[in-house]
C-alpha cells in the first residue's frame, strides 16, 4: 500500500515536471494533476516553489486583496484577489499561519479577468498572500486579517 | 443532476461576471468527532473546472483551507448572452458534480 502510494505519487510529479518544463502543457492538459506535495507542505516556500517553479516573488501594488481585517470566524474569511497584471496564468492564495499554508491555486485562461473570489479558512491571525504567476514571473501581495476564532478545528 | 451547485452568469459590458455556490463538507481531516474523540477523515474538493462554451476558462485547485460550502466567482470577456457556463468539481473520493446555465 506505502509503496503503491509513493509510486503514484512520484511518477504523476515527475511527469509533470517534464512536460511543464518542456512548455507542452496548456491549462486543460495540466488539469490531471492536482498539485498534491503544494497542498500538503506545512512549508509556504515549499508550496511556491511546487506551483510557480520559485519561491522568489516580487512584491507588487498591481494585486489588491479583498479581506476583513478582523474575521471573527476563521472558518470563513472572504477573499479576493484583483490584478491588472497583463497575462496572468495563475494565482494563488496562501493564509502564511495555517498548518498547511496554501489554500487555493487558480490557473487563468487567457480571457480570464485578473480576479478570483473565494471563501478560505484560517487557524489564527496572518497574512493573507497573494501569488500571481504571469509572463513566467511571480508576483505578490499581502494582507494581514486577524483572526478571533480559528476555523480549521481539531 | 448537479444538486450541489448553484450558479449565476451575468454579462455587463464585455465581461461576464460568474458567481457559484458549491454544497459540500470540505472536511479536513483534523478536525475530531465530539462524541468519539475520532478524527473526521478529509473530504475536500480538489478541482473545479470552469469552462465557457466548452473551453476552459478557470480551473481552480482547492486544498482542504477553502471554507465550508465553497463560493467561487470569476469573471472572463469574450461571452455574450445565452452562452454556456459550466462548472464541474471533483473532490479527494472522486466524488463530482457539475452544472451548466447560461449567460444572462
Amino acid at each position: 500500500m506505502q509503496r503503491r502510494t509513493f509510486l503514484k505519487g512520484s511518477l504523476a510529479g515527475s511527469t509533470v515536471a517534464v512536460a511543464v518544463g518542456a512548455g507542452l502543457l496548456t491549462p486543460g492538459a495540466v488539469m490531471a494533476a492536482w498539485p498534491k506535495r503544494a497542498f500538503e507542505t506545512e512549508d509556504m516556500q515549499t508550496a511556491m516553489k511546487d506551483l510557480f517553479g520559485t519561491a522568489q516573488t516580487e512584491p507588487t501594488d498591481d494585486i489588491s486583496i479583498k479581506a476583513p481585517d478582523i474575521a471573527e470566524n476563521g472558518a470563513v474569511v472572504p477573499v479576493s484577489i484583483t490584478s491588472g497584471i497583463a497575462g496572468i496564468e495563475e494565482i494563488a492564495i496562501i493564509a502564511e499561519k495555517n498548518g498547511t499554508p496554501l489554500a487555493a491555486n487558480f490557473k487563468l485562461a487567457d480571457n480570464a479577468k485578473g480576479f478570483v473570489s473565494t471563501r478560505i479558512k484560517m487557524a489564527k491571525t496572518s497574512n493573507v498572500v497573494a501569488v500571481v504567476k504571469a509572463g513566467g514571473k511571480a508576483y505578490s501581495a499581502r494582507k494581514e486579517v486577524k483572526v478571533t476564532i480559528g476555523g480549521c478545528g481539531g | 443532476m448537479a444538486k450541489s451547485i448553484r450558479a449565476r452568469a451575468t454579462l455587463k459590458g464585455d465581461t461576464v461576471t460568474v458567481k457559484s455556490l458549491i454544497t459540500h463538507v470540505m472536511e479536513t481531516g483534523l478536525r475530531k468527532d465530539e462524541k468519539t474523540g475520532d478524527k473526521i477523515p478529509a473530504h475536500y474538493i480538489q478541482e473545479v473546472t470552469c469552462e465557457h462554451n466548452g473551453k476552459e476558462v478557470v480551473l481552480a485547485q482547492w486544498g482542504p483551507a477553502v471554507s465550508k460550502n465553497p463560493y467561487l466567482s470569476y469573471e472572463f470577456t469574450g461571452g455574450k448572452s445565452g452562452d454556456d457556463v459550466s462548472i464541474s468539481w471533483v473532490d479527494n473520493k472522486g466524488e463530482k458534480d457539475s452544472l451548466t446555465v447560461q449567460v444572462k
